[in-house]
């Protein structure tokens, strides 16, 4: 016959299948350990972060061998069944095992299966509702957030939550998509126009964390972060007094604002600098001196410069500092602010952006 | 005199030039003059006047002006068409890849050279992403900017590299595989070439446009896209013309493997590529549309003052999203089902096997294809849709997991008792299978929901995506290019050169894309400049990762163009390869083949006594050499 020759199998090497199979369940074993020993997630703080990362161990578990049976099936098909130099024979014409076939149909079936049945109840388990929720409203905004209590009648730009207490966050948004995480929570909900989102969270450690943005907001994204404390019960009572009585406190007698708690209130400080509030935005222009460049552009727009930092404030689209990009700013503010308040937040401005820096 | 005259009637790149500034002109001018009838203020608007006098008018004339429309023009006017002379058909010079081309050889490579020209552009984005994320901070490039660098690198390596490049490499093989002498529509097959450049200049030249490169992602969500500058008309209109591009190039496929398959070619006996082609066709053809519906909308909005999607206003936010994946999770599998058919053919050719279970081969690929339309909403567990959605699409996405597993262990069991050749398309396709496994994986834990609400827009997807489209579908690409450079150039690449780069690729792409799982779990989000403090120890060593896999490309490249160049002469068939490209010379002849040649079976009866594929009319089948099919015997090796 004209045909290539097929290669003979050397029955003398030992059992080929059996010695691939034992290195690959070594390997597995060294795969799954190592990858559940890595310290993989942020600090466990809350009730359901323990749930999902015990269930990504039972991912790594189950993927793990999957993955190092493939690599040791290949490498070691590599390394056995090798053409030698000049080998030009072929290899066994198999066309297929219909046994074989419905084992690696159903092993897979049955495994996706258990895990999506799996992946179900923790689903339920950590958006089950719980008694005596504590209800904070999330907003965001371009680019920052606020956190609302309504029961409490307090709002503010830190997210500060009891230990121990479940809390009901219903998500929103001023403008365009925003994604509210916790890492640490390990729970995140997409605040959508039109749309209130709800998730459910239980503190469980008290500690210093931060609110991430997920989801791409515009040229601010990567910067919109918020401050989370969760305290002892006793500390977040306090915390909730003093936010209450904050207004008079820091206005000093009449209840004005003051200019310096609206801006960081608002989330002035996630795009702009100005040393006095802390702010190390870099969205839009800097406010460290803005008493003369409110000057300078309000004398060009004939207009005085308390007009003109009023103007930016409220209508923000009327006039763009060069080099910056526009429609950028958002343009909540002349609503959502009182007269009075941004008297006072153009007079603090004026006041601590003299230019010195 | 008149010779100059004919320069701008006939078809070419003058009059492509008079076709743009005409285009310009008449688009411009319309818009202009609506708005002056309207009464609006400006009534000469800068951003009216880009949107359809340089994207949508501009191109059309260019489309025009090169030739794509000529012969139906003439048709549609019921005037005599031009006798088919041939001249539009095979490349006699290099000049001839500038011109519009009916042959599918020529279109191929058409193709797959573009694509490669945005592959660069879209690599060398990403290194300069790399350079700004070395460290935190900002260092190179401004938030804007950088935003526009990872929405524009996302949107070329889709929609200008990876989908079109399959298709170039496909319109090369699958006819020769057929045994038919074109596709079906070969001025519909240069239309569709032509429509490609235009799309990835628009993108490309967005970061040129005032306000900067559309800065939203590949995925261009409202209503961030909708009050975003103009750059992000560049993509709403990009996206059309490729998108129109791969319809129309889908459309040819079908017809194509429907009904120019030679003699004896029974669906049963067609190459998996073939198979891959098919259902891959069928996905573009059906979910494309909506890819394109999302974007109008965008556009609708954002010129026309609609408000589809703004809330409050009648419009509803979600429904982008919805409609978006509805396109862009089938289009996973756009991007990777020609790269399966691609590895079945190296894998058995290099295994010297047949493919182990040919016929589950098939038809998992059609349950990917049913199963894949199915599953959109699994981009969306955080979006705040309503919940009951939520777990049935987690079922079926993970079920994918049943047909691609059947895919994965089959390829592994023609690995077993094979004669294994570990030339570079091997050496890839055999990385391919590890990394697209752990793509695979990773794919499945982020469609457990839970896990999923905690890494979703993370970098753990950076680093899932990353191995099913690199791992995944550019190793099958480097894969397909390697396997049939033979047969494209005529002349055989540098295998040194081609394991090196395989190497290279295969080492620092895990070193780059393996650590984003670690960062992407411990609270990193993805598409931002900067990151805080805690991650960044594993980001320059990323970035460092980075710029070597992309300096590997490098190797890539110096071998193709100097072994097209400079290489050894190929012979028909240096690989013993069963499949009818197999059989007939490298390059192939204008037409494909002097004689139809007839099927007698399979494609892949490695090792079967006797066993022929094809066979042409002037042999006698038994006279054909099971390995060689009237080739020589290979000097290669």
């Amino acid at each position: 016959m004209a045909e290539t020759p097929r290669r003979e199998d050397n029955g003398h090497e030992g059992h080929p299948f059996a010695q691939m199979i034992t290195i690959g369940v070594v390997a597995a074993v060294i795969g799954t350990a190592i990858t559940l020993l890595m310290s993989w997630f942020p600090t466990n703080a809350a009730g359901s972060a323990g749930k999902i990362d015990t269930l990504y161990d039972v991912l790594l578990i189950v993927s793990v061998p999957i993955f190092v049976l493939v690599m040791t099936v290949a490498i070691y098909s590599v390394w056995r069944f090798r053409a030698r130099p000049g080998d030009m024979s072929d290899g066994a014409p198999i066309h297929g095992n219909t046994r074989l076939e419905i084992i690696w149909v159903t092993i897979p079936f049955l495994l996706v299966t258990g895990l999506a049945i799996y992946g179900w109840i923790t689903l339920n388990d950590i958006e089950a509702k719980q008694p005596d929720e504590l209800v904070v409203n999330v907003t965001g905004q371009q680019f920052t957030w606020t956190f609302e209590y309504p029961a409490q009648k307090v709002k503010s730009p830190e997210l500060v939550l009891p230990v121990d207490r479940p809390v009901h966050f219903k998500v929103h948004t001023k403008d365009v998509i925003h994604s509210f995480w916790v890492p640490q929570f390990r729970l995140k909900s997409d605040a959508v126009p039109g749309v209130t989102t709800r998730i459910r969270v239980k503190p469980d450690r008290v500690g210093n964390y931060e609110v991430v943005c997920a989801e791409l907001c515009g040229i601010g994204h990567a910067t919109m972060r918020n401050r989370v404390r969760v305290l002892p019960k006793t500390g977040f009572d306090a915390w909730i007094a003093k936010q209450r009585g904050g207004g008079a406190a820091g206005g000093g007698g009449g209840g004005a604002p003051s200019g310096k708690q609206l801006f960081t209130a608002n989330g002035c400080d996630s795009c702009h600098t100005l040393a006095d509030a802390g702010a190390t935005g870099n969205v839009g222009p800097k406010l460290d001196d803005i008493a003369a460049a409110a000057a300078k552009f309000g004398k060009a727009r004939h207009e005085s410069a308390r007009n003109y930092v009023r103007e930016s404030i409220v209508d923000p689209r009327a006039f763009t500092v060069p080099g910056f990009p526009k429609n950028v700013m958002p343009t909540t503010f002349g609503k959502d602010l009182s007269k009075r308040q941004i008297d006072a937040l153009v007079g603090y401005l004026l006041r601590v952006g003299g230019g010195k820096g | 005199m008149t010779a100059t005259i004919h320069r701008f009637t006939a078809p070419g790149w003058y009059r492509a030039a008079l076709g743009v500034a005409l285009g310009f002109g008449i688009g411009a001018g319309t818009v202009t003059l609506i708005r002056a009838l309207y009464g609006f203020d400006p009534v000469f608007f800068g951003n009216a006047v880009v949107t359809a006098g340089a994207l949508i008018a501009a191109p059309l004339g260019f489309l025009i002006g090169i030739g794509c429309f000529d012969y139906w023009f003439y048709w549609a006017s019921g005037r005599p068409t031009r006798p088919e002379d041939h001249s539009g058909h095979g490349a006699r010079s290099w000049k001839d890849y500038f011109r519009v081309n009916t042959d599918h050889k020529v279109i191929g490579i058409q193709y797959i050279c573009t694509t490669f020209f945005f592959f660069v552009a879209g690599g060398l984005m990403a290194m300069v992403m790399r350079a700004e994320l070395a460290q935190p901070g900002s260092q190179f490039v401004d938030a804007n900017t950088f935003n526009g660098l990872f929405s524009v690198h996302a949107s070329l390596m889709i929609f200008l590299f990876i989908i079109p490049v399959f298709a170039g490499i496909a319109n090369f093989v699958i006819p020769l595989m057929i045994g038919a002498p074109d596709m079906a529509f070969p001025r519909l097959n240069a239309l569709s070439y032509w429509m490609l450049p235009v799309a990835g200049i628009m993108m490309l030249s967005s970061f040129f446009a005032e306000g900067g490169a559309f800065a939203t992602g590949w995925t261009a969500y409202a209503p961030l896209s909708t009050e975003t500058p103009l750059g992000q008309n560049f993509f709403t209109l990009g996206v059309q013309f490729a998108g129109a591009s791969s319809i129309a190039t889908a459309l040819n496929f079908l017809v194509t493997i429907i009904t120019m398959r030679a003699p004896g070619m029974t669906f049963w006996r067609m190459p998996l590529l073939v198979w891959a082609n098919f259902t891959t066709s069928l996905l573009v053809v059906i979910a494309t549309p909506f890819i394109a519906g999302s974007q109008f909308f965008v556009l609708f909005d954002r010129s026309l003052g609609t408000h589809f999607f703004s809330a409050g206003t009648g419009g509803d936010v979600l429904m982008y999203q919805h409609v978006f994946w509805f396109y862009s999770h089938p289009a996973v599998y756009i991007m990777m089902l020609p790269g399966f058919g691609i590895i079945s053919e190296v894998i058995s050719t290099n295994a010297r096997k047949p493919i182990f279970g040919y016929r589950m081969m098939a038809f998992s690929l059609v349950a990917i294809v049913i199963l894949g339309f199915t599953v959109w909403a699994h981009h969306m567990f955080v979006s705040g849709m309503f919940s009951w959605l939520r777990v049935p699409m987690m079922i079926t996405t993970m079920l994918i997991a049943v047909p691609t597993g059947i895919k994965i262990f089959s390829w592994l069991a023609t690995l077993w008792r094979g004669v294994i050749h570990l030339r570079t398309p091997m050496l890839f396709a055999l990385g391919f299978i590890t990394m697209f496994t752990l793509g695979g994986i990773s794919g499945i834990m982020l469609a457990v929901i839970p896990f999923d609400i905690h890494v979703s827009d993370t970098y753990f997807v950076v680093a899932h995506i990353h191995y099913v489209l690199f791992g995944g579908s550019v190793f099958t690409i480097f894969a397909g290019i390697y396997h049939w450079f033979p047969k494209m150039t005529g002349r055989m690449y540098d295998e040194t050169l081609g394991k090196v780069h395989f190497w290279l690729s295969f080492v620092f792409f895990n070193l780059t894309f393996g650590p984003m799982h670690i960062v992407g779990i411990d609270g990193m989000p993805r598409r931002v400049s900067d990151y805080a403090q805690q991650y960044a120890t594993w980001n320059a060593i990323i970035s460092v990762s980075a710029f070597i896999f992309g300096l590997s490309f490098l190797v890539f490249l110096y071998n193709m163009i100097s072994s097209w160049r400079h290489g050894p002469k190929a012979a028909a068939n240096p690989w013993r390869a069963h499949s009818i490209e197999w059989q007939v010379s490298s390059p192939p002849p204008i037409f494909n083949f002097d004689e139809v040649p007839t099927v007698v079976g399979g494609p892949y009866e490695y090792g079967v006594p006797g066993a022929v594929h094809a066979v042409f009319k002037e042999k006698e089948p038994a006279a054909v050499p099971a390995g060689g099919g009237g080739a020589p015997p290979p000097t290669t090796e």
